[in-house]
């Protein structure tokens, strides 16, 4: 790599002159610690900013014909910056692919998110962020409602019952998998009027919402990242 | 613009055909939209039993008795909602002179096999389980009715 050429002890030592041996070996142990560190966490962790200033000098190339040395040192610096930009948006893709496949087999989403993600397309490109949005909105409101419902006086199993019946909905129109089998056990409480088997589920049933709700978000997180960089986002099977 | 096209060519506004449907849950509305707007439909919701009424031109107000709604080719309502169930929409429909021959869909998350039943009796034409899926609606697109002269089931591949 171009970085790592300039930073051999006899380019240092031709360009340095009388500076000590010791001082030189010094510069160049710190330097080839940190500077791969400093590479690898723009790689790794990439600022979206970095990133868009990199998809930007990818879009605006420099001319590759003038052959002085400035113009040569400008293209290799593009060089490095798109191969930065390459990496980045593989390791995007990976961690992408990693974590939607995670959702899956730990039972936090079911074969319907598939079915949404295959809904969206140009004419409609925030079609399941739109109606993720949706549940969160709908979700919050029923927490509330069963919230509310179970800690009153006379408590009318009906109206729990009508409020999780729309929870189990919802949550399994979107593929919530975790959330839905929460209010399959809850709507059971709710038959036999059993108090503490639905205080128990809303517990569970908040902390499930809770869960998915940080884990999409995470998710929607790294597709606005992959999309920044100039990438495109995985489809999963 | 249309992700499904037939192999007849490019279709204008009036052949579409036109869906209602009808759910109390928003995001259910917006889903079973899009799954109809992909098949190349005309789509529009209702949130009530009432409402779809409204639309189909039945509407307890004299006004709307009158002015018969846009032409619906299908009906698809899940069958739990508050008021008006999926089933009561469906034996207005059936009941009404002028409207009982638009095929209606009742799909509902639960499986209640004396639930499908009777609304297989009452005239349903399928009753489908929620939650739909592009395959479901494919299979759908048999039972529409045209406006043309195209009488019957034309079942069009997609």
């Amino acid at each position: 790599m171009y970085i790592r050429e300039s930073f051999t002890l006899s380019n240092l030592a031709r360009s340095s002159g009388r500076l000590p041996r010791v001082a030189l070996l010094l510069v160049y142990v710190i330097a080839s610690r940190m500077l791969p560190r400093l590479v690898q966490h723009q790689i790794f962790n990439p600022d979206p900013l970095y990133l868009s200033f990199c998809a930007s000098i990818h879009r605006h190339p420099s001319s590759p014909e003038s052959s002085t040395s400035l113009s040569n040192r400008q293209n290799r610096v593009f060089l490095i910056k798109e191969e930065a930009i390459m990496d980045a948006i593989t390791q995007l893709q990976r961690q992408f692919v990693e974590y939607t496949t995670s959702l899956y087999r730990e039972g936090y989403l079911d074969d319907q998110f598939t079915q949404l993600q295959k809904l969206q397309d140009e004419s409609n490109p925030d079609f399941v962020v739109e109606v993720v949005t949706l549940f969160f909105e709908d979700s919050e409101k029923l927490l509330n409602n069963l919230a509310t419902a179970l800690q009153q006086e006379n408590i009318d199993y009906k109206q729990v019952d009508a409020h999780v019946h729309q929870f189990k909905g919802s949550s399994s129109s979107i593929g919530a998998q975790r959330v839905k089998n929460v209010c399959v056990v809850f709507r059971n409480y709710c038959d036999e009027k059993n108090l503490d088997g639905c205080v128990l589920c809303l517990q569970q049933a908040k902390n499930e919402y809770i869960l998915i709700r940080n884990k999409l978000e995470a998710l929607f997180n790294l597709e606005q990242q992959i999309l920044q960089a100039g990438g495109s986002v995985p489809m999963m099977a | 613009m249309d992700s499904s096209s037939t192999t007849v060519g490019m279709k204008e506004e009036e052949e579409r055909p036109h869906v209602l449907v009808v759910d109390d849950s928003l995001i259910d509305r917006k889903i079973m939209e899009k799954l109809f707007t992909n098949s190349a439909c005309k789509v529009t919701t209702a949130e009530s039993g009432q409402k779809a009424l409204e639309l189909l031109g039945q509407g307890e107000d004299e006004h709307t008795h009158m002015n018969k709604g846009p032409k619906i080719n299908l009906v698809v309502t899940d069958y739990c909602m508050p008021g008006m169930t999926g089933y009561d929409l469906l034996r207005k429909v059936k009941e009404s002179s002028d409207i009982k021959e638009i095929p209606v869909i009742v799909v509902s998350s639960e499986n209640v096999p004396t639930r499908i039943e009777k609304c297989l009796e009452e005239g349903a034409q399928e009753f489908i389980l929620k939650p739909l899926k592009q395959s479901d609606v494919k299979k759908l697109r048999c039972h529409m009715q045209f406006r043309r002269s195209i009488k019957g089931r034309l079942c069009i591949g997609a």
